[in-house]
C-alpha cells in the first residue's frame, strides 16, 4: 500500500532501512494489551483521527521508532489515508523514522544553553562518542541529536537522555553519565 | 527572600508535593468544592475582577476570554490546557506540572465549571518525561477519588480530562496550531477569525489557557479578586512566575508580584551575574520579545505596561540574562536558527523571512557579511510583522530588529574585522571557563 509519492531512495531513510520486524517475518500488529489501550484511547476523542498522535507514541514507545508499515496501520485504525498519517509523522521531530541507538542523547544548543557552554559540551560529546549530531555510535548504544530549548534552561547546559534531563553538565559530568549508561548496558549483557 | 510572593508556588517545597495526599493536607481541592456550589457566572466574574491575564505569552485577560464562549452552543465546548512550553528560556510550567499538578487539575475543574465544559485536554510537550508522568499520576488519582469523571465531587457536573502528548514542534504551542495537532493533524495554525472561543477544537467553542493561568484560578477563587489585586500593580495585578536562565548565580523559577524592579530579580533573587561579570543585555519574556540593553533593563519593572513602555514584552516570563562575554551576533544567530527551523511554512513572509534572517545573521557571525546586511535585516523584519497567519513571524522579526538596532556596533565590528571579534577571546573558551566557576 503506497498511495503517497515515494521520494528518492537515497534520501528516504524508510526506504534505506527495511523494517526489522518485516525482516524477522513478523507482520506488525498491536498486542492484545495495546488493542485495549486503543479502545480506551478512541473513547477519549470525538473523532478517530485525534488518536493518531497517541497511537504513534504507542508504536514508538514499543519499538523505539516508527516503521513505515506501522504508519499504514495507524492510518487504517484512525480512518485516514496513509498519506495523511505519513504527513503527521514527518511534521513532528520526535517521531523517528529509522531505528537508533539504545539511548537517545539530545543536547540543547539554544540560547540559554549556549550561554552556559553548550558548544563546548557538544565538542566533548563528539570526542567521547566519536559521532556527531544525527549519528548512532558503532556499538549501538547512543544516538546523538542537537535539539532546541528543552524547557530546562536552569540546568544549562542540558543533555536529555531518553526522557530525563541532565545538567548542568561539564566534560567530567558527561563522562560519568556516559560511563553509568555503558556500565548498565554491560551488566544487562547488551555489549 | 522578601521579594518573592508564593501563591502558585506555595507547595513547591513540600515533601511529595505532587501527590494528592500532600495537596489535600495543604487544603487542596476545597476551592473546587466551593466553586461547584457557586453560580458559574459568578466564578467567571471573580476571575474577571481579579485582572488575571494569560500567562502563556499574549497576556489576554482570562475572564474576558471565558466570557467569549457562547453560553448556548449546539456543539460541545472544550478546554485545551497549553502545557507545550517551548518558548526558549521558559520553564515555569514544567515546575507547575512537576511540583503541583493537582493545583492545575483543580484550576481545570473550576474553569470547566465556570464555562460549562465537560471535556478538557492537556496538551503536554512531547519531551517532558517527569512532568508528564507526575501529571498522569495526578489525573489518575483525581479520577480514583471521583474528583474527575462523572459527577465530579459528587455533584451533577461531569468532567473528563485527557492528557495528550505533543511530539516536538514549537508551533503547537500557538493556540490554533495546538488545536490542529490535537485533532490529529500537523500543527499548522489556522486563520483567525473564527477565534477558538467560537470555533475551536472538534468544531466546538474552545478555551485555550496556559498552565500557569489555570494554576492561578484556585487561589483567586479561594481568596477573592481583591486579595489577588493586593499584589502587583493596578493594571498588572497578581503574581507571575519568572524563569531566569543564563549566567546568573542562581537560575531558576521565581514567583514575584508583577511590577517588581527587574534589578531585584536579577541581582537580589538570582544573585547577579556569575564571576563578577556585568550584564550586557536582557531578554525579559522568552526569546520572542525584543532584547533590552543593560541600561534599559536596569530601569524596567516586571509588569505588562512597564515592559511595553521599555519597548519589549512580558511574554512568558522566560528571562534570558546575557553577560558581557557574549557575542550578540552569535546569540541572534542561535535564535534565528530556531525560528527558521520552527516556521510551519504556510506563510511566505515567515517561511522565507526566517530563512533569510538565519542566513544573513549566520554569515555576519562568520565574518562574511557586508555593511548593507544590517539594513537588509531591518527591512526584512519590517515585512514580517503583522503579515502572517500567526505571530511566529513577528516572534522572529522582533528580536532580530532589536538586536541589530541596539547592538549595531557589534554587527559592524564583525563586518569590519571579517571575523567574530569575540573569537579572539572565544565564546567557547569563555563559556568553558564559566562552567569551571560554577
Ligand atoms: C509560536 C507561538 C508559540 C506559543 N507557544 C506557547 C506555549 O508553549 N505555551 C503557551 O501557553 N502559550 C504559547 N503561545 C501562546 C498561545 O498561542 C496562547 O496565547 C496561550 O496558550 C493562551 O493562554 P493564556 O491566555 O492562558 O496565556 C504561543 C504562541 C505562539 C505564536
Ligand atoms: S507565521 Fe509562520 S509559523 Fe505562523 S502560520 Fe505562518 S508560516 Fe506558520
Ligand atoms: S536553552 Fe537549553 S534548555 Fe532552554
Amino acid at each position: 500500500m503506497q498511495p503517497f509519492e515515494r521520494s528518492d531512495p537515497a534520501h528516504d531513510p524508510t526506504l534505506r532501512d527495511p523494517c526489522p520486524l518485516r525482516r524477522l517475518g513478523h507482520p506488525l500488529a498491536f498486542s492484545a494489551e495495546e488493542e485495549d489501550r486503543i479502545e480506551r484511547l478512541l473513547s477519549r476523542y470525538p473523532t478517530r483521527e485525534a488518536a493518531i498522535l497517541p497511537m504513534l507514541w504507542m508504536i514508538q514507545d514499543r519499538h523505539g521508532w516508527i516503521p513505515e508499515e506501522a504508519v499504514s496501520l495507524v492510518a487504517e485504525r484512525c480512518g485516514v489515508p496513509p498519506s495523511h498519517a505519513y504527513g503527521v509523522v514527518s511534521f513532528y521531530t520526535m517521531f523517528r523514522r529509522e531505528p537508533g541507538g539504545r539511548h537517545q542523547l539530545q543536547i540543547c544548543t539554544n540560547l540559554s544553553c549556549q550561554l552556559m557552554g553548550a558548544e563546548h559540551l557538544l565538542d566533548c560529546l563528539r570526542r567521547r562518542l566519536g559521532i556527531g549530531p544525527g549519528e548512532t555510535a558503532a556499538d549501538g548504544l547512543f544516538t546523538l541529536n542537537e535539539v532546541e530549548c528543552l524547557a530546562a534552561c536552569e540546568m544549562a547546559p542540558v543533555v536529555q537522555v531518553d526522557d530525563e534531563f541532565h545538567g548542568p553538565l561539564d566534560d567530567r559530568g558527561l563522562g560519568e553519565l556516559l560511563d553509568g549508561l555503558r556500565a548498565r548496558a554491560a551488566k544487562e549483557g547488551r555489549i | 527572600m522578601a521579594a518573592e510572593v508564593k501563591l502558585l508556588s506555595r507547595n513547591f517545597g513540600s515533601p511529595e508535593s505532587w501527590t494528592l495526599s500532600s495537596y489535600e493536607r495543604a487544603g487542596g481541592y476545597r476551592t473546587a468544592v466551593k466553586a461547584l456550589r457557586m453560580d458559574p457566572a459568578a466564578v467567571t466574574e471573580e476571575v474577571k475582577q481579579s485582572g488575571l491575564r494569560g500567562r502563556g505569552g499574549a497576556g489576554f485577560p482570562t475572564g474576558m476570554k471565558w466570557g467569549f464562549v457562547p453560553k448556548d452552543s449546539n456543539s460541545p465546548k472544550y478546554l485545551c490546557v497549553n502545557a507545550d512550553e517551548s518558548e526558549p528560556g521558559t520553564f515555569k510550567d514544567r515546575y507547575l506540572l512537576e511540583l503541583d499538578p493537582h493545583q492545575l487539575i483543580e484550576g481545570i475543574v473550576i474553569t470547566s465549571w465556570a464555562v460549562g465544559i465537560h471535556r478538557a485536554y492537556i496538551y503536554v510537550r512531547g519531551e517532558f518525561g517527569l512532568p508528564y508522568h507526575r501529571l498522569q499520576a495526578a489525573v489518575d488519582e483525581a479520577y480514583a477519588k471521583g474528583y474527575l469523571g462523572p459527577r465530579s465531587f459528587g455533584t451533577a457536573f461531569d468532567l473528563d480530562v485527557t492528557i495528550h502528548r505533543g511530539a516536538g514542534a514549537y508551533i503547537c504551542g500557538e493556540e490554533t496550531g495546538l488545536i490542529e495537532s490535537l485533532e490529529g493533524k500537523p500543527g499548522r495554525p489556522r486563520i483567525k477569525p473564527p477565534f477558538p472561543a467560537v470555533v475551536g477544537v472538534f468544531g466546538g467553542p474552545t478555551v485555550v489557557n496556559n498552565v500557569e493561568t489555570l494554576s492561578a484560578v484556585p487561589w483567586i477563587i479561594e481568596n477573592g479578586a481583591a486579595a489577588y489585586r493586593s499584589y502587583g500593580t493596578e493594571k498588572s495585578p497578581g503574581t507571575k512566575l519568572f524563569s531566569v536562565s543564563g549566567p546568573v548565580a542562581r537560575p531558576g523559577v521565581y514567583e514575584v508580584p508583577l511590577g517588581l524592579p527587574l534589578k531585584t530579580l536579577v541581582y537580589d533573587l538570582c544573585g547577579g551575574i556569575r564571576g563578577g561579570k556585568a550584564m550586557k543585555a536582557n531578554i525579559p519574556g522568552g526569546s520572542s520579545v525584543p532584547v533590552l540593553t543593560r541600561e534599559e533593563a536596569e530601569g524596567a519593572d516586571l509588569d505588562y505596561e512597564s515592559l511595553a513602555a521599555a519597548g519589549t514584552m512580558l511574554g512568558s516570563g522566560g528571562m534570558i540574562v546575557i553577560d558581557e562575554e557574549t557575542c550578540m551576533v552569535r546569540a541572534l544567530s542561535t535564535l534565528m536558527k530556531f525560528y527558521a527551523h520552527e516556521s510551519c511554512g504556510q506563510c511566505t513572509p515567515c517561511r522565507e523571512g526566517t530563512g533569510w534572517l538565519r542566513g544573513l545573521v549566520a554569515r555576519l557571525e562568520a565574518g562574511g557579511g557586508s555593511p548593507a546586511d544590517m539594513d537588509k535585516i531591518l527591512s526584512i523584519t519590517n515585512r514580517m510583522i503583522g503579515t502572517t497567519i500567526c505571530v511566529l513571524s513577528d516572534a522572529a522579526a522582533m528580536p532580530a530588529a532589536s538586536f541589530v538596532t541596539k547592538f549595531r556596533g557589534e554587527f559592524e565590528r564583525h563586518v569590519g574585522a571579517g571575523r567574530c571579534p569575540f573569537r579572539s577571546d572565544p565564546l567557547l573558551a569563555g563559556a568553558a571557563r564559566r562552567q569551571d566557576h560554577a
